[in-house]
């Protein structure tokens, strides 16, 4: 019976803390992550801090794997992070759901 | 420069018509003159002007001989004669001494362009040249002026042009005393009427230069060497130590005297820009067309086109008509336009004055036949860019000539950039023209104003024709990508809000996905979804299924979000009357949520700034007052005046009636944010004119209500729509106009561009004379919003939804993962 370790795989609790159709904050070390929960149940997870002016990416309006920035209106593509703005990306990362619940990894990827 | 120009042009149409040669007197790379004034005035940098390096003459096989001065056409055997000049000779001087080593030069021809340009002009005086004595032409002249006055005290400038009040303005920051001698009776008389130049003397003398008008220099004085005085030919004198001389300049013309052409003032030339000879050609500084010299670059760039076009035959009947003059000049600490004509040509134009002495402003208009055919603006020149753009096209004037000089009081353009014909020149400094603009906007994708610029040039200038760059930006690139999602209420769902409104209705749509899943076919798109979530809202008020990923962040926890994460709270203070009480418990929370920023907002409430999310609901329980919405699209506030109650003037209670509007509308969403005010008699101390809906105190117990005023980034005046004779009045039509806004306004139109854009005559006939008989039915529904108001702030107890005002979640990385046993 060996035990791996796997210490890129952060669980993040019951999909259902994060609103439908909505996003949330995590903090994981000392990143601030997004993971957003559309309403047809996909699940995304990226960076929380617009690069444009360190806005809180969970707190924008989100859909379509698309989410608004609330300060300034800057848009991102949660899958790839590229942003509306030519030189603007956000980090995204791997988030997976099983029997309600969240696990994200920590490894870069771009989707 | 002139020369290069027309080279370049001929260029452009055919690049292999000619085998050229030029002559130039400048033994390298010369600047150009002509716009130096440009440079001066800051609207061209000084490597802009620069002429073309001796690669470009290489890379397009034209022959130059630099340092050779073209002295006769011999007309006969068909050849120019050229001699070289000495090394160090000043190119431009009428008497610059040839190099007697070097052979006369002959080049065959089968036509010839002169641009020999000008020479400055120094009037005739005893004692000009040698050390204190400067012309002032070029970059190096200015830095020897400057040299050499940091060693004395006292200055002259002989010219009260442009050109000498800029040195004598120049001089005055290397700490001499200057003084400005002009020949003629005001300054800068060919630009400016008397009355501008008076007035623009005082301005001049205001920064401490002394001007003399009428005064004509005869002699500069020495002792051992030194300037010592100048003398007038009134006799009078005036103890200087140097003297700078800016009196404009003189075609060059020796060449075409001595091959016999045509010479007046300059060298005559024909539409085409023919000389008395077809055969040979002039443009520029050394041309006199139709009685007129032109020293300014554009009438130059529009001669190189015409005759480019007819020496190359592209349009062989071309035809130069003459320019319009305007300049906009920049002395520093002195704003000035001129253009066209100074004064009125006869007693059908009509002549528009504003002048206000005190500050130094002077505006005048000349209007022929409904054209502008003239302005000077002085002290002011904020409305130059569009009034230049009027005069160079022949654009219609407003009929309210004012607006011309202050701009419209709405802040509609006077000028559609759109309307102007194609060939219309956009940017003046650089000669765009809107074609140009439009191709680069359209075909080469440039969707800024500086990206226009930096494919075209427009705009690098001055930079005052940026706002019709803008305009033509606002209006093509609607055009170029035919979106016609422009004409959508939301970009996400393909349907006017008409149309929208009333698929809804006849489907029975309640909440936002639903919209996304039965009108946009099954797509999301999150910048619609607000917009829906208003409009459902507004259309359903009690059944509306209210989906909280609709909202923007600020609805879902009913606070404003700031720049750094944190939020405001306003809570509602009903018509800014407030208490003991509720000030002790703003104070406490104040201080135990540590809140960095308690401020009075300009509604008449109390703000408290960077409160944290997860602390909102604590906050508004430990306030005990309701929800000010100061975070939403919806109905806002209502601000008053103290009315009856102590006021001495109050002719109306405005405070009673701004707590009942409060009260009755509170949270009612709308399009955008409504503001609203009350005030107690026509003084108006709360702003009610300029509200989204304000209502006034008249004698007689009566209120008039406004509509459509704005005071933010746009500045309105409402419109009155009714007046009423009692508070009950009030609230009903305040309550009908709210409702027709809800249902017809453009999510994110503010009432002031509702109103304007239906017509305050148009929604009096509808709400006040009921013209399509729905005002039951609007007094119906608005009803049905104020009964729906729940304050949001009770969802400090109930949270909508799971997480709702929580904070960042805490989260580890695995340490261990399941057993792969």
């Amino acid at each position: 019976m060996a035990k791996e370790l796997v210490s890129n795989q952060v669980y993040l609790g019951s999909a259902h803390a994060v609103p439908p159709g909505q996003g949330r904050c995590y903090v994981v070390g000392p990143l601030e992550i997004a993971v957003f929960r559309q309403r047809d149940g996909k699940i995304f997870a990226m960076e929380n801090l617009c690069p444009h002016r360190q806005g809180p990416l969970s707190e924008g309006l989100f859909g379509d794997g698309k989410v608004i920035c609330p300060l300034h209106g800057h848009k991102f593509d949660c899958d790839t992070g590229k942003g509306s703005e030519a030189t603007e990306c956000v980090r995204t990362f791997a988030v997976d759901e099983s029997d309600g619940h969240l696990m994200l990894t920590l490894n870069e990827h771009n989707a | 420069m002139a020369g290069a120009r027309v080279v370049e042009e001929i260029l452009k149409r055919a690049p292999d018509q000619f085998e050229i040669t030029m002559f130039g007197a400048e033994p390298y790379g010369n600047y150009n003159r002509i716009l130096l004034s440009n440079v001066l005035n800051g609207s061209q940098s000084a490597t802009d002007i620069f002429m073309n390096p001796l690669s470009w003459y290489r890379e397009n096989n034209i022959r130059l001989h630099a340092g050779v001065r073209a002295m006769l056409i011999d007309r006969e055997r068909k050849v120019v004669v050229g001699s070289a000049l000495k090394r160090d000779a000043l190119a431009y001087s009428v008497d610059a001494p040839t190099d007697p080593s070097s052979n006369v030069i002959e080049e065959p021809y089968d036509n010839v362009i002169i641009a020999t340009g000008s020479r400055p002009f120094v009037p005739p005086m005893e004692g000009f040249g040698g050390a204190g004595t400067f012309l002032f032409r070029t970059i190096d002249d200015c830095s020897r002026i400057a040299d050499y006055a940091r060693n004395n005290r006292k200055a002259a400038v002989i010219g009260g042009g442009l050109l000498g009040l800029e040195a004598a303005r120049g001089l005055l920051t290397h700490g001499v005393e200057v003084t400005v001698l002009e020949a003629g009776p005001q300054l800068m008389g060919v630009q400016l009427d008397p009355e501008a130049g008076d007035m623009l003397r005082k301005t001049i003398e205001g920064m401490g230069i002394k001007v003399l008008c009428g005064t004509i220099t005869t002699k500069i004085a020495r002792a051992d060497g030194q300037i010592t005085h100048l003398e007038f030919k009134d006799g009078s004198t005036l103890e200087t130590d140097m003297v700078v001389v800016s009196t404009g300049i003189r075609p060059i013309t020796e060449i075409a005297t001595a091959s016999g052409l045509n010479v007046n003032r300059g060298i005559v030339c024909d539409d085409q820009m023919h000389t008395s000879d077809s055969d040979i050609y002039s443009l520029g500084e050394c041309v006199e067309h139709r009685g007129q010299l032109y020293g300014l670059v554009d009438p130059i760039w529009e001669q190189a086109n015409v005759l480019a076009d007819v020496i190359t035959g592209v349009k062989p009947d071309a035809a130069y008509f003459g320019s319009k003059l305007g300049t906009k000049l920049k002395v520093m600490g002195v704003e000035l336009a001129s253009m066209g004509e100074t004064k009125p040509a006869g007693s059908d134009d009509e002549v528009v004055v504003y002048r206000e002495p005190s500050k130094g402003l002077y505006k005048k208009l000349i209007v022929r036949g409904g054209h502008i055919a003239g302005a000077i603006l002085l002290g002011d020149i904020e409305a130059a860019g569009t009034l230049m753009q009027m005069f160079f096209t022949g654009a219609k004037a407003p009929a309210r000539r004012a607006d011309l000089l202050f701009g419209s009081p709405t802040g509609v353009a006077l000028l559609k950039a759109s309307d102007l014909p194609d060939n219309a020149q956009i940017c003046n400094c650089n000669g765009i023209s809107k074609a140009t603009i439009v191709d680069a906007i359209q075909n080469k994708s440039c969707l800024s104003v500086s990206k226009v610029g930096a494919c075209t040039k427009a705009g690098l200038g001055c930079g005052s024709c940026k706002s019709l760059v803008a305009q033509l930006l606002e209006h093509y690139v609607g055009e170029v990508g035919y979106d016609p999602t422009e004409h959508y209420y939301v970009p996400g769902v393909p349907l006017e809000k008409s149309q929208l409104v009333k698929e809804i209705r006849n489907r029975g749509i309640k909440s936002v996905s639903e919209v996304f899943a039965q009108l946009a076919g099954g797509q999301e798109d999150p910048s619609s979804k607000v917009g829906l979530a208003s409009l459902l809202k507004t259309l359903w008020p009690e059944e509306y299924e209210d989906e909280r990923d609709a909202r923007f962040i600020n609805d879902r926890v009913h606070a404003n979000i700031q720049k750094d994460g944190t939020f405001s709270v306003v809570p509602r203070i009903y018509a800014g009357v407030t208490s003991a009480d509720e000030l002790m418990r703003i104070a406490q929370v104040a201080v135990k949520y540590k809140v960095p920023m308690v401020k009075l907002t300009g509604g008449q409430r109390i703000d408290l700034l960077g409160i944290k999310k997860h602390d909102l609901p604590n906050v508004w329980r430990e306030l005990g007052m309701p929800s000010g919405h100061a975070y939403t699209k919806a109905f806002r506030t209502c601000k008053s005046c103290v009315g009856t109650d102590f006021c001495r003037y109050g002719v109306g209670d405005s405070i009673e009636l701004a707590q009942k509007i409060e009260r009755r509308f509170q949270g009612v969403e709308s399009p955008h944010k409504m503001k609203l005010a009350t005030a107690g008699c026509p003084r108006n101390c709360s702003e009610a004119y300029v509200k989204d809906l304000g209502a006034v105190a008249i004698e007689g117990g009566k209120w008039e209500i406004y509509i459509g005023g704005a005071a933010g980034g746009s500045v309105r005046k409402g419109d009155i729509l009714v007046t009423v004779d009692s508070h009950d009045g009030v609230l009903l039509y305040m309550g009908r106009f709210m409702q027709y806004y809800r249902e017809h306004g453009k999510y994110l139109e503010r009432t002031y561009g509702f109103v304007e854009r239906v017509g305050i005559e148009t929604l009096r006939q509808i709400l006040v004379e009921d013209s399509l008989g729905i005002c039951a039915r609007l007094d119906a529904d608005i009803q049905k919003a104020v009964d729906a108001y729940i304050d949001p702030w009770d969802e400090a107890e109930v949270p909508a939804y799971p997480a709702q005002f929580s904070g960042p979640e805490l989260s580890y990385a695995l340490e261990v993962a399941e057993s792969n046993g």
